[in-house]
C-alpha cells in the first residue's frame, strides 16, 4: 500500500449502519453546540476544545472498530469518547464538573476516560500520549491479543519529540497501532506550514520511521470508514504500525478563548470548509443512493436532541462531588503483596 | 546469604519475573549488555527478548510505552540508566503515570516500577550526578524507595513490583557492589516502613540510600566519643514513616537529617517539616540538615568532595545539635 487518497466510498454499508453513523456524528456536533452553550452560561469552565467540522474522523474510524479494541485521544475528545460508546450524560456531567461524570469530575473536557469502553482517555500534553498509544499496543502483541489500538492527534503533534520516539518504537516492535492525524491545518493558531517544513505531506514524517501512510479525506465519513476498515484489517492479519492523515477543519476556534476564525484564519476559509460538512454530505448520499429518506433525519435529530436535552438535566441535577472525593484516586491499595 | 546490592536487584526482579508472567524489564541495555550496570545479568538468556527489552535510547518514549503497556494491565520494569535521563522522560512519568489514576476517577491504574542509580559517583561530572529523589516525591501519585542495603534492596523491590502504584525505585552507583546479608528464600519489606539501623539515645540521624553507610560510619566514630547516635533508615521516602521518625526523636530529643540533593527545597526540608509539625515538643534543639551543596556537581574531585556530605560533616552537625 502506497500512499494514496481514498475519495469516496462505493458504500457496502447497509441503511442501519449509515443511519448510526449519521446519528453518531450529529450526536458529537449536538453536544458540541451544547457544551458552547453551556460554556457561555457558565456551566462549564476551564479548557474547552470543541471538535465541530471533525465529526467524520472519529465516527468513520471507531464505527470499524471492536469493542475490545483500545482508543486513544488528545484533549479535543469529546468526539472520540462519544463515538466510542460512552454515556451523553455522563460526559456532560463531566463537563460540569459533577460526581457523576466519567472521571467523577476530576479529569474535564481534556481528560475523558471510558475504560469500560476502552477508551484510554484524552491526554492534554501535545505528543504525550503517543507512546501511551504504543503501550497499549505492545501490551497487546506481548499477551497475543488479537485488538488493535487507534490514537487520534493533531497535526500539531507531528513535530514533537514524543510523537516521533512513539513511531519509532511502534514501527521497530511491529505494534498493532493505527495512528490518526487529524490535520485540521492549524496547531492552535499556527498553520501546518509555520510549525514544519514537510507539510505538505504529512504521511513523509511516519514514512521516514518505516510505518506504511496514507491519506483520507476526513470530512467524508465513508472514505474514513472504509481506509480503516482495511488498515484494522491488515494490522490484525499482520500486527504493524500504520498512519492515516485524515484532511479535516474545525469550525470553531482552537478553545473557547478564541473566535471561530481569529486573526489566523479567513471567515472566507471557514465558509469553504463547511461546504464539505461530512453530515450534509452523508445526508446527500444516502438521499441520493435511497438508503435514507427525509423522515430518517429527522427522527434522529429528534432523538439525539431528546438525548442532549437528558444530559443536560442530568448534569444540572448530579451532585458536585463530595470534599472527601478529593483526596481518593490518587493511590491504589494494593492487591497483592 | 551474603549478597551485593546488585545481585540483590537481580534476584528480586527474577523472581518476580518468574512469579508473575505480566512483568517485564525494558531499558537501554538491559538485555544483551546485561545492563549498563550488570543488574539484568543473565536476564535475557532466561526470559528471552519479550521480556527482556533492549529500547533505543529515548526514555520519554519506552517510559511511556510502558506506562500504556501498565494501562492495559502488564506490570513493567523501566531500567533508567540512570535517573539523570529520567529528566526527559519526566513528562510520561509526572503527566501521566502519576495521574492517571486521578484524572480518570480511580477507573486505570499505573502499576510500574522506575529504577536505576541516582546519586554521585566519582566524577562523572555535572549531567551524570544528582539526586532528584525530591523531585518525584513532590508529585502526588508517585511512591519513592531509596533502600541503602542488599537486603532492603531486594525485598523492597519485590514489593514495589506487586504495588500497583507507580514506585520510583532510586539505587546508587556506589551501592552496587557492597555486600550485606540477605534473608533466605521469598519475603518482601512492606513500602513505607523506615528501619532503624542502629540504636542510640543521644541523637537521631535520619539517612538513607548511600548516606546511611556514610552516617553509620559517623556513628561509629561518635561512640568513641561517647555519643551514641541513632541512625533512622528512611528506606521509603515517600509516603515518609513519620511515626518511626518521631518515635526515635521523642526518645533522643534531637535530629539530624543527611541527604546527598541539593540543600534548597531539598528532602531533608519536608522531612524537618513534618517532624517539627508532629513532634515539636519532643524536640531539645533545632533539626539540623547535612546536604549537597547548591552547586551543579564538579568534574574536579577536592571539588567534589566538598559538594557531597561527609563524615567530618554529620559528625560537626551532631555535635552542633547536642
Amino acid at each position: 500500500m502506497t500512499k494514496h487518497t481514498s475519495s469516496s466510498s462505493q458504500s457496502t454499508l447497509g441503511r442501519e449502519e449509515l443511519l448510526q453513523m449519521y446519528r453518531d456524528m450529529l450526536l458529537i456536533r449536538r453536544f458540541e453546540e451544547k457544551s458552547a452553550e453551556m460554556y457561555a452560561l457558565a456551566k462549564i469552565a476551564g479548557f474547552l476544545h470543541l471538535y465541530i467540522g471533525q465529526e467524520a474522523v472519529a465516527v468513520g474510524c471507531l464505527s470499524a472498530l471492536q469493542p475490545e479494541d483500545y482508543v486513544i485521544s488528545a484533549y479535543r475528545d469529546h468526539g472520540h469518547c462519544l463515538a466510542r460508546g460512552s454515556d451523553p450524560k455522563a460526559a456532560m456531567a463531566e463537563l460540569f464538573g459533577k460526581a457523576t461524570g466519567l472521571c467523577k469530575g476530576k479529569g474535564g473536557s481534556m481528560h475523558f476516560i471510558d475504560a469500560e469502553r476502552n477508551f484510554m482517555g484524552g491526554y492534554a500534553i501535545v505528543g504525550g500520549h503517543l507512546p501511551l498509544a504504543a503501550g497499549l499496543a505492545f501490551a497487546l502483541r506481548y499477551e497475543k491479543r488479537p485488538q488493535v489500538v487507534i490514537c487520534f492527534f493533531g497535526d500539531g503533534a507531528l513535530p514533537s519529540g514524543q510523537t516521533h520516539e512513539a513511531f519509532n518504537l511502534a514501527a521497530l516492535w511491529n505494534l498493532p497501532v493505527l495512528f490518526v492525524c487529524e490535520n485540521n491545518r492549524y496547531g492552535m493558531g499556527t498553520p501546518v506550514g509555520r510549525g514544519m517544513v514537510l507539510y505538505r505531506d504529512l504521511v513523509e514524517r511516519a514514512k521516514a520511521h518505516g510505518i506504511e501512510a496514507e491519506q483520507v479525506n476526513g470530512m467524508d465519513v465513508l472514505a474514513v470508514r472504509a481506509a480503516t476498515e482495511r488498515i484494522v484489517q491488515m494490522i490484525r492479519e499482520e500486527p504493524k504500525p500504520y498512519f492515516m492523515e485524515a484532511l479535516t477543519y474545525r469550525y470553531m476556534g482552537h478553545s473557547m478563548s478564541d473566535p471561530a476564525h481569529g486573526h489566523y484564519r479567513t471567515q472566507e476559509e471557514v465558509r469553504e470548509a463547511r461546504k464539505q460538512d461530512p453530515l450534509v454530505q452523508l445526508k446527500g448520499t444516502m438521499l441520493k443512493e435511497g438508503t435514507g429518506k427525509e423522515a430518517d433525519f429527522k427522527q434522529i435529530e429528534q432523538d439525539v436532541e431528546a438525548i442532549i436535552k437528558e444530559a443536560v438535566a442530568f448534569a444540572e441535577e448530579s451532585p458536585y462531588p463530595d470534599p472527601s472525593a478529593l483526596h481518593e484516586d490518587v493511590y491504589t491499595e494494593t492487591s497483592e503483596q | 546469604m551474603n549478597l551485593s546490592y546488585r545481585e540483590a536487584l537481580n534476584q528480586a526482579m527474577r523472581e518476580e519475573m518468574q512469579r508473575d508472567p505480566r512483568v517485564f524489564l525494558i531499558g537501554e541495555e538491559v538485555g544483551y549488555y546485561q545492563g549498563a550496570f550488570k543488574v539484568s545479568k543473565g536476564f535475557v538468556e532466561e526470559f528471552g527478548a519479550e521480556r527482556v527489552l533492549d529500547t533505543p535510547i529515548t526514555e520519554a518514549g519506552f517510559t511511556g510505552l510502558a506506562v500504556g503497556a501498565a494501562m492495559a494491565g502488564l506490570r513493567p520494569i523501566v531500567e533508567l540508566m540512570t535517573f539523570n535521563f529520567g529528566i526527559l522522560a519526566l513528562d510520561q512519568i509526572v503527566n501521566n503515570a502519576a495521574k492517571i489514576r486521578y484524572m480518570s476517577g480511580g477507573q486505570l491504574s499505573i502499576p510500574m516500577v522506575i529504577r536505576g542509580p541516582g546519586s554521585a559517583a566519582h566524577q562523572l561530572a555535572a549531567q551524570h550526578s544528582q539526586s532528584l529523589e525530591a523531585w518525584f516525591c513532590h508529585v502526588p501519585g508517585l511512591k519513592v524507595i531509596a533502600p541503602a542495603t542488599p537486603q532492603d534492596a531486594k525485598g523492597l523491590l519485590k514489593a514495589a513490583v506487586r504495588d500497583d502504584n507507580t514506585v520510583i525505585f532510586i539505587e546508587a552507583q556506589l551501592l552496587y557492589g557492597t555486600k550485606g546479608d540477605v534473608q533466605e528464600g521469598e519475603f518482601t519489606i512492606p513500602i513505607g516502613q523506615a528501619e532503624i539501623k542502629r540504636e542510640g539515645k543521644h541523637v537521631t540521624i535520619a539517612a538513607y540510600s548511600k548516606m546511611l553507610r556514610l552516617t553509620l560510619e559517623a556513628a561509629a566514630d561518635l561512640e568513641r566519643d561517647g555519643i551514641d547516635a541513632e541512625v533512622v533508615d528512611l528506606r521509603t521516602l515517600k509516603p515518609l514513616d513519620v511515626d518511626t521518625l518521631v518515635q526515635s526523636v521523642q526518645k533522643t530529643g534531637r535530629l539530624v537529617i543527611v541527604e546527598e540533593g541539593w540543600r534548597f527545597a531539598g528532602l531533608g526540608a519536608q522531612i524537618a517539616e513534618s517532624v517539627y509539625s508532629t513532634a515539636f515538643d519532643a524536640l531539645d534543639g533545632p533539626i539540623v540538615r547535612v546536604t549537597g551543596e547548591d552547586v551543579p556537581m564538579p568534574y574536579s574531585r577536592p571539588l567534589e568532595d566538598l559538594a557531597i556530605p561527609d563524615r567530618a560533616r554529620i559528625i560537626q552537625a551532631v555535635k552542633q545539635v547536642l
